[in-house]
């Protein structure tokens, strides 16, 4: 089903940048224009997503809508663009909140709009980028591409107090995992030139490659770091706070919907199907780390002042089920974790539009500053009700699909470890429902909060597609987790194969570390 | 049955309707939508009813599936239905009690602001709870399980302004949620037990492939126990439900005594052939809803709000429904489970009534002599508190006294007769409560005095109904009579293999002389009679004797009055200790540590900086002298080599 007559991939990569570099013409008084510009780009990429969506086949695990062009022929490199089951509902997330990132911005940014627009275009075309590309100079390119606007949306739109302080450390923090990341992909290309005589940055090509065991560790170790840090994964995950706190609305969103999903990504696209053996090497490691993220974010959301520093705190917690999901090695697992990618991207997301919706009005994001707001914005706080809601893991919204089919994978490998990652539902609902209680409930203490003005009409509109997303995933996740199983089935294979030689490599028997239930029990 | 759906639909549209648009419709229009979505429900509840008694009796289950809710590889799950008589009677009693509380409602939230959004999140939990009862597998029923905690989170907290609704509507949310963990888990285990969480299919497959006494099975069963404790409310998470009693009464009627709380019994008697497969699960759950059942009541002895008595006799008698469960009588337990529906819901919405008439007041100290203002609440009032105590033929004579007998019957004198006991003080808590409303001379202030109005007819009609159920209710299980056990009769199929794993393993199937029977039903009357005698002396005849009796054993009466501090004790030893570790964690290792660290990382290369910074000083002669040094080094080396 792949009639399309135009590279529909390279046209949503392209597009927002074409969008930036039309917008650089616009009348910098002409506030209005520069954002229906942005606006309609977003929509154009959200359309060519759509057609994707569309024409992608369910049924086969390999790359869909391939463009592969020579790029740098003497180096190898190419410009290779494809996308299949992992990447296809991240895409589907970045441009579906491309549109509500520039409406939620509408009314918010008023200073130097047109410069907060490109930057956010750029980004945009960073992110679909990178998980599009299929070339991996071509992947840190978009990588690395994708770091300068964000940080730029921290320093000149975020709160003067610290904002230098938190982009720079959001800046340099990735900046310093990426550098690992590229030595990786150097090493990779030489051994594989070594080894086969083929120059070349092809993922596909790495793919065909049977890693030495000590060689795969090394380059677990090289982009687990990047990812890690992107993730981020418990202990290097402090950035995020101060990101977030210091960035603007729109840009807490990205960060939290897309940005974060991007470490998670590259586990599953890179790190566990390129180093199968080395990936069952750490996954003791990996998982202690993934359920220390779990419970350890979540107490640190209990003693959080700050409404933006707390669900950022719960971010952590959040992708630490992710990536417990990505270490089970069992389908329901990954499968749970790359829908939980979505879910965090539309629950976080949503709770991070509605903190900027707070924050415009109050100009503050103090839990104590508010208090009984469920008097003076009734809507708004239906909104919140329902992504807190979605990210407590209530059925029938998506959350509970995500974390339910990552916990029932895990039981299957190990039941102490989903008893223990399970605790991180219970916290979850302590401190989300008591932030809730302290915000919207009880009796309005401040008078500033009294004449507060409820959701205008924009702002519902943009909420609402979040929430019927919530909800479509909730009641009905299959269509989703189909176009997906083929492709992870197939990462899964390559780590399953040598999930057994793996273990007796390095003498690494996982039973005597945690045994509580046989795993294999039938 | 390809109607089931609508059942919990009709409440769910509801809930759309005054959800999205019930600040817009008059309250008129929102009531009769409410009450109207329930009617349709129950009416719909009816037809299936009747449908399914046209059926033989072991071909009375149906599994509507709808469609795959969530398919990953070897796991699937559908989003089906099981109907069968244990599901009908939940439905029944849901949307028959339910259809009541919502008419009641109508009159008891009139004047109350947030009237809209009351009726949508009480259709939202007729929705959730029938979703429950119907569901065909256990992910189904979890989602209603959660439903109904959401609702009753929303509910408790229905008057949000109030910090102490705010706080009991989280507590009992977060609480609920401790449960539910176990809960969780006991469906992953089940699933990589079984391959299926399909109710049909796992307990064909228990009954095939496990014996009794299983490993597996215990644990499954202990650990959905740990979910029932959370949502019925028994030891050690019961805490939850005296604070429920925030919300408006015929949420604690309809959530907290009817309906939600009773899903665990529910569950367990699903369960059963599971519970049956594994009998040391089964001796918890009679061990736990015994000591329950006296743990509570104890606490109700000495209460003095109204609701708040009322809601330690549901902790209690949910606890006589375990026990039911426990000792393998099924039936008895659902049985207790709907009388207790129809006086309990009754009891509450009387309490409503009390505190409607006198604006607000729920301490029983400043009520009294009441019967002459409110007759039609008092006699209603005295017909649920009769059929709680057990007495004939009121229904919870019936249910009760079923539990008691098999109990006995089942070897388990101790809990046979901590529960006679708990009987006793059952009686004795019940008729202190109506002493002290209804009898004597007023105690309220003539303000509220001057204002007492008997209740309105939207509360009067439900109140007379549930009167007569609470009189009626029990008749259709009546021992010993030749043609009396019709519920036993209807329910028995779904319990069918869970007695037949039972009559293998142990002594059941002795039944005894009738006249014994007759001789339990007396004792148990006697002993209900008793509580009531002292009641009636300590409260009617002689006013001044609870007094000394209070001070005579201060130190129980203060351990009583203050529920055995446990509510303090798990503030103290779970709350505030995690509390506290999350604030030093925060501050030591998050800041300290972990971001200092970071930090650290940042500040030294700035210092390197600094002092590699000092090399580069732009003097040429300086340059040239490192260049020398340089080549000296070199030289040296070659000629080392």
């Amino acid at each position: 089903m792949e009639n399309v007559f135009f590279p529909v991939l390279s046209a949503m990569v392209f597009t927002p940048l074409l969008g930036a570099l039309l917008l650089v013409f616009v009348d910098r008084e002409n506030r209005p224009l520069q954002r229906w510009v942005a606006l309609v780009t977003m929509a154009v990429v959200f359309g060519f997503a759509l057609i994707v969506y569309g024409g992608f086949d369910p049924a086969r695990a390999g790359m869909q809508f391939e463009e592969w062009t020579p790029w740098i022929p003497a180096l190898g490199i190419s410009y290779h663009l494809g996308v299949d089951g992992i990447s296809l509902l991240l895409v589907m997330l970045t441009a579906f909140l491309g549109p509500i990132c520039v409406l939620a911005c509408w009314r918010d940014i008023r200073d130097r709009v047109k410069e907060f627009l490109v930057c956010l275009l750029l980004l945009q075309t960073g992110m679909l980028g990178v998980f599009l590309a299929l070339d991996l100079v071509l992947f840190y390119l978009f990588w690395e591409v994708m770091l300068i606007p964000m940080a730029l949306l921290i320093l000149v739109w975020g709160h003067p107090a610290r904002r230098v302080y938190a982009a720079v450390k959001f800046f340099l923090y990735t900046m310093a995992g990426s550098v690992f990341m590229l030595v990786g992909i150097l090493v990779l290309y030489f051994h594989q030139a070594k080894t086969t005589g083929t120059y070349s940055f092809d993922l596909t090509d790495f793919m065909a490659l049977r890693l030495p065991f000590r060689l795969q560790l090394w380059l677990f170790a090289a982009f687990g770091v990047a990812f890690a840090i992107k993730v981020p994964m418990f202990p290097f995950h402090t950035w995020l706070p101060d990101a977030h706190t210091e960035a603007p609305t729109v840009g807490s969103v990205v960060l939290a919907a897309v940005l974060l999903k991007m470490g998670t990504y590259g586990f599953l696209r890179f790190n566990l199907p390129l180093f199968p053996e080395a990936s069952v090497f750490f996954t003791p490691l990996m998982v202690a780390l993934a359920l220390a993220g779990i419970i350890y974010g979540a107490f640190m959301c209990l003693v959080q002042k700050d409404l933006k520093r707390l669900i950022a705190y719960s971010s952590v917690s959040h992708l630490g089920f992710v990536l417990l999901g990505l270490f089970t090695f069992t389908l329901q697992g990954l499968q749970g974790s790359l829908i939980q990618m979505i879910n965090h991207g539309l629950s976080t997301g949503a709770l991070f539009l509605l903190v900027g919706m707070l924050y415009e009005r109050r100009h503050t994001r103090m839990i104590a500053d508010f208090g009984g707001l469920s008097t003076p914005v009734p809507r708004l706080a239906v909104f919140f009700m329902i992504a807190t809601l979605a990210s407590i893991g209530l059925p029938g919204l998506n959350g509970f699909v995500g974390e339910f089919l990552i916990l029932l994978g895990t039981f299957k490998v190990r039941p102490l470890w989903a008893a223990l990652g399970a605790t991180g539902v219970i916290l979850a609902a302590w401190y989300m429902l008591w932030m809730v209680q302290r915000v919207f409930f009880g009796e309005v203490h401040k008078e500033e909060n009294r004449s507060l003005l409820d959701l205008v009409p924009r702002e519902v509109g943009l909420l609402v597609p979040l929430v019927a997303c919530m909800v479509w995933i909730g009641v009905a996740p299959t269509g989703f987790l189909k176009k997906s199983e083929p492709a992870v089935d197939r990462v899964l294979a390559r780590v399953q194969q040598v999930q057994q030689t793996a273990r007796e490599k390095t003498q690494l028997k996982p039973e005597c570390l945690v045994s509580w239930y046989p795993a294999d029990r039938k | 049955m390809d109607s089931a759906w609508l059942i919990p639909a009709f409440p769910f549209a509801g809930f759309l309707i005054n959800g999205l648009w019930g600040r817009r419709l008059s309250k008129k229009r929102v009531g009769t939508v409410a009450c109207g979505a329930m009617a349709l429900a129950f009416l719909t509840a009816l037809r299936l009813f009747w449908l399914l008694l046209q059926q033989a009796p072991d071909r009375r289950i149906w599994e509507p599936v709808y469609y795959t809710w969530i398919a990953v590889g070897e796991f699937s799950v559908r989003a089906s239905f099981l109907l069968d008589p244990l599901s009908m009677v939940m439905v029944l009693v849901v949307t028959g009690v339910g259809l009541l509380i919502h008419i009641y409602s109508t009159g008891y939230m009139h004047d109350d602001p947030g009237y809209a959004r009351y009726f949508a999140y009480l259709n939202l939990f007729a929705c959730a709870m029938l979703l429950l009862v119907l569901a065909g597998n256990l992910l189904v029923l979890f989602v209603g399980w959660e439903g109904v905690g959401l609702c009753s989170y929303l509910l408790i907290g229905f008057w949000y302004e109030k910090r102490s609704a705010s706080d009991a509507g989280k507590k009992a949310f977060i609480v609920n949620r401790i449960g539910d963990f176990g809960f969780l888990l006991a469906i992953f285990l089940t699933f990589w037990t079984f391959g299926t969480l399909q109710f049909s299919e796992i307990f064909q497959a228990a009954v095939q492939r496990f014996q009794p006494g299983d490993m597996v099975l215990t644990g499954i069963t202990l650990l959905l126990f740990v979910g029932a404790v959370g949502k019925s409310a028994q030891l050690p998470l019961y805490v939850w439900l005296p604070d429920a009693m925030e919300g408006p009464t015929p949420v604690s009627a309809l959530i907290h005594a009817a309906t939600m709380v009773t899903a665990g019994v529910y569950m367990v008697a699903r369960c059963s052939v599971l519970y049956a497969l594994a009998p040391l699960s089964m001796g918890v759950v009679a061990a736990v809803g015994c000591a329950t059942a006296v743990f509570a009541a104890t606490i109700g002895l000495v209460q003095n709000d109204i609701k708040r008595v009322l809601a330690y006799s549901t902790v209690s008698q949910l606890g006589y429904m375990f026990l039911g469960c426990g000792v393998g009588a099924y039936v008895a337990g659902i049985f207790h489970l709907m009388t207790h529906a129809f006086f309990k819901a009754l009891l509450f919405l009387g309490a409503g009534s009390v505190i409607h008439a006198l604006g607000g007041e729920q301490d029983i100290r400043r009520m009294g002599g009441l019967r002459r203002w409110l007759p039609v609440t008092f006699w209603t009032f005295l017909a649920g508190s009769l059929a709680i105590a057990g007495i004939f033929p009121f229904a919870g004579f019936f249910s009760k006294d079923e539990i008691l007998f098999e109990t006995l019957m089942t070897g388990h004198g101790l809990l046979y007769t901590l529960a006679l006991g708990g009987a006793a003080l059952t009686a004795f808590y019940m008729f202190r409560l109506v002493f002290r409303t209804f009898f004597g001379e007023s105690r309220m202030d003539p303000e509220t005095a001057h204002h007492v109005h008997e209740a309105p007819g939207a509360m009067a009609v439900p109140l007379t109904i549930l009167a007569v159920l609470s009189l009626v209710g029990g008749w259709v299980q009546v021992p010993i009579l030749e043609d009396g056990k019709r519920f036993a009769r209807f329910l028995s199929p779904v319990f069918e293999s869970a007695r037949g794993i039972l009559a293998g393993t142990s002594e059941h199937g002795t039944h005894p002389s009738l006249w014994v029977e007759g001789a339990l039903m007396g004792l148990s009357v006697m002993v209900a009679l008793a509580g009531i005698g002292v009641a009636y002396r300590w409260y009617v005849a002689d006013p001044q004797r609870p007094e000394k009796v209070a001070a005579r054993f201060s130190r129980a009466y203060r351990w009583l009055l203050h529920k055995y501090y446990v509510d303090e004790l798990y503030q103290a030893v779970v709350v505030e200790p995690l509390k506290r570790l999350a604030e030093t964690v925060h501050e030591w290792v998050d800041r300290a540590v972990i971001d200092g660290a970071v930090d650290g990382a940042g500040a030294l290369f700035r210092r390197a900086g600094a002092v590699l910074r000092r090399i580069q000083t732009g003097l040429v002669q300086h340059y040239a002298l490192s260049v020398l040094a340089g080549v000296c080094l070199l030289i040296l080396a070659a000629l080392a080599v």
